[in-house]
């Protein structure tokens, strides 16, 4: 008998990530403009599918409210280089320590409320976001702003060399939030997570302290997704406070790449962002019979399904592309 | 004297939010769960309100008599045939369902009405107003409130005067020895959603003769019903009705500060009294 947390489906699936992800650094050279946009737009959603789920399917915190700081984040990378005079690149790294640091006394509030209150509470305090930019006025008030020229060319002089710096910062994006997930999640402070998820009182009783590793939880993904937030507004080169802290591009998009993908595991974002783009690229002549689809699908998953189709896939051939538990293996020998 | 008419007008404006809060109360109390469609349900029986006096040429309160039946059927169609299946121990299957639900309905209303904003024209009720002690009362606003007071005091007597409310509280307090004892939780549940959505006919049908309203309208119903509710404190339905009168004197004192601060003096008032009453202002007793 030995135990080993590694399995021949995720060297695998190792090997063959890494090739894609050779292949995707490369995409400046072999796609078109508008499949590196989409590519890009692509990355920044699997970020946020992943970070939701972070909290959601392994924290239990149910947010509805994660637009708070997306749009935080895309205006703090307005107001850092615009009067901060900050390069993009620096901006964007300090718009995920300013979105950690505005998440404490966020957390400190809306923790008070317990379950479901707490995911409308969430909603609640991303209103309040809205509202509080809508009033900076030197930032373009209810209207919005665009992101300088000048700032937009101190990125890069040509157009195409900025396209594949903004695609590249998403890729990475993706990248680090993954990898980030994985390795939390592998550590003391991930598996003490996941002790909560599956008893918090016997999680409790072994002296985990609970208050502190969920907070741990909010603040950081918080941090990321303003950090995702920085970059989505990099991309679009324009703000506005209906724009920035829409509850159904950031969450409910999100929410639904989570659940159809599979909820609670690292797999189910990735294939979910693939079905959702999938559907979008194929569906969204429709408009908005295409949400309500989405929606349905969704409830029936849900409702069916409620492990998403990673679930189904791991239920049936017991495979983990990203090896988190440990298992016994018995001796081949006898 | 503005500031006194903005309080009044405000108290009133809260009996609209104490009737967007009491069927979400009401859910929450009888079944642990929390309607994130709430807000879309409605608007949605704002349009059915819209559309029921467009074909008949009724009077909007008249209507009433239509839109709140077919909001309570739909209610225990909802609950009995999707929501009862979510119901246990985890939390996320509710959630995420009724928040499926409020996007199918935000765009099935979308794909039906278009964006437009729409109104439920109520003739000469709603510009018909008396004067009290200097103060001009609208007639609206104050039949708003007369009628959530009514509503929150029918399901106060409900709860604790009928066999129905004696279920409710069965159920509530423990689901399997009511069962044990013959009540059928999925009929009882189903019973609840239809009360709450009867309740949400009636200030779906307020509501669009008070304001206009278009099919993304039901996100900002939900919170100040929840606020409402947060404000009052969990379980406590004439709280709930004093949570609404908070949230609206907040809201009509902020916007005469300044209009652009109506909406965010609302949810301040609401994160004030999450931070230092963090089980509201008249928490039940529990025990």
């Amino acid at each position: 008998m030995r135990v080993t947390r590694t399995s021949r489906a995720a060297r695998v699936a190792a090997v063959i990530g890494a090739l894609v992800l050779i292949v995707l650094i490369a995409a400046p050279w072999w796609a078109g403009r508008a499949d590196l946009r989409l590519l890009g737009e692509i990355f920044l959603y699997l970020a946020l599918a992943s970070l939701w789920n972070l909290m959601a399917g392994y924290a239990g915190l149910v947010s509805v409210g994660q637009q708070a700081f997306v749009g935080f984040g895309g205006y703090m990378l307005f107001a850092l280089t615009i009067f901060g005079g900050l390069p993009p690149v620096v901006a964007i790294a300090g718009a995920a320590i300013l979105g950690a640091l505005i998440a404490v006394p966020v957390a400190l509030l809306l923790f008070r409320l317990r379950g479901a209150y707490f995911a409308i509470g969430t909603w609640v305090m991303a209103e309040v976001f809205r509202l509080s930019f809508a009033q900076i006025s030197a930032l373009g008030g209810g209207s919005g702003s665009s992101l300088p020229a000048d700032i937009v060319r101190s990125i890069a002089d040509s157009r195409e060399t900025r396209e594949a710096v903004a695609y590249w910062m998403a890729l990475g994006a993706a990248m680090l939030v993954i990898a980030a997930v994985y390795l939390f999640l592998r550590s003391r402070q991930g598996l003490a997570l996941m002790a909560i998820r599956d008893n918090e009182l016997a999680a409790g009783s072994l002296g985990i302290d609970i208050w502190r590793t969920k907070f741990v939880v909010y603040i950081a993904t918080a941090g990321l997704t303003a950090m995702v937030g920085a970059l989505i507004f990099l991309q679009k080169l324009r703000i506005s406070p209906d724009a920035a802290f829409s509850v159904n591009d950031w969450t409910a998009f999100v929410i639904f790449i989570v659940v159809i993908g599979g909820i609670g595991t690292i797999e189910g974002p990735i294939i979910g962002t693939l079905v959702f783009f999938a559907l979008r690229e194929t569906l969204a002549d429709l408009g908005t019979t295409y949400l309500i689809v989405l929606g349905l699908v969704a409830i029936v998953v849900m409702l069916k399904a409620p492990r998403g189709i990673w679930g189904l896939i791991r239920a049936r051939y017991d495979i983990q592309l990203f090896p988190l538990g440990y298992r016994v293996i018995p001796d081949q020998k006898d | 004297m503005d500031w006194v008419n903005a309080i009044v007008q405000g108290t009133l404006l809260g009996g609209l939010y104490a009737l967007f809060a009491a069927g979400l109360s009401l859910i929450f109390g009888v079944m642990r769960l929390v309607n994130i469609a709430h807000g879309d349900l409605i608007v949605l029986a704002a349009y059915l309100g819209l559309t029921v006096v467009a074909a008949t040429g009724w009077h909007p309160l008249l209507a009433l008599v239509i839109v709140v039946p077919v909001m309570g059927a739909l209610g225990y169609a909802l609950q009995r045939g999707v929501l009862n299946q979510t119901l246990g121990d985890d939390l996320l299957p509710p959630l995420l369902v009724t928040f499926g639900l409020s996007v199918i309905i935000q765009n099935a209303l979308l794909e039906g009405y278009t964006a437009d904003p729409q109104k439920i024209s109520a003739g000469a009720l709603e510009t018909a107003s008396f004067q009290v002690a200097g103060l001009s009362l609208g007639v609206l606003p104050v039949l708003t409130f007369a009628m959530a007071v009514a509503v929150i005091g029918g399901l106060q007597w409900m709860f604790y005067h009928t066999a129905l409310g004696r279920a409710f509280r069965a159920v509530s307090d423990n689901q399997e020895i009511a069962q044990l004892m013959g009540l059928n939780r999925r009929h009882v549940f189903g019973l609840a959603m239809a009360l709450s959505l009867g309740v949400v006919a009636i200030a779906g049908v307020l509501l669009g003769i008070r304001t206009s309203f278009d099919p993304s309208a039901g996100g900002a119903r939900l919170i100040f019903g929840f606020e409402a509710v947060i404000i009052g404190g969990l379980g406590n339905l004439w709280g709930t009705l004093a949570g609404g009168v908070i949230l609206g004197v907040a809201q009509t004192l902020g916007a005469k500060i300044d209009p652009g601060w109506q909406l965010l003096a609302g949810h301040i008032a609401f994160l004030i009294v999450l931070a230092v009453r963090p089980n509201g202002l008249f928490p039940r007793v529990s025990g």
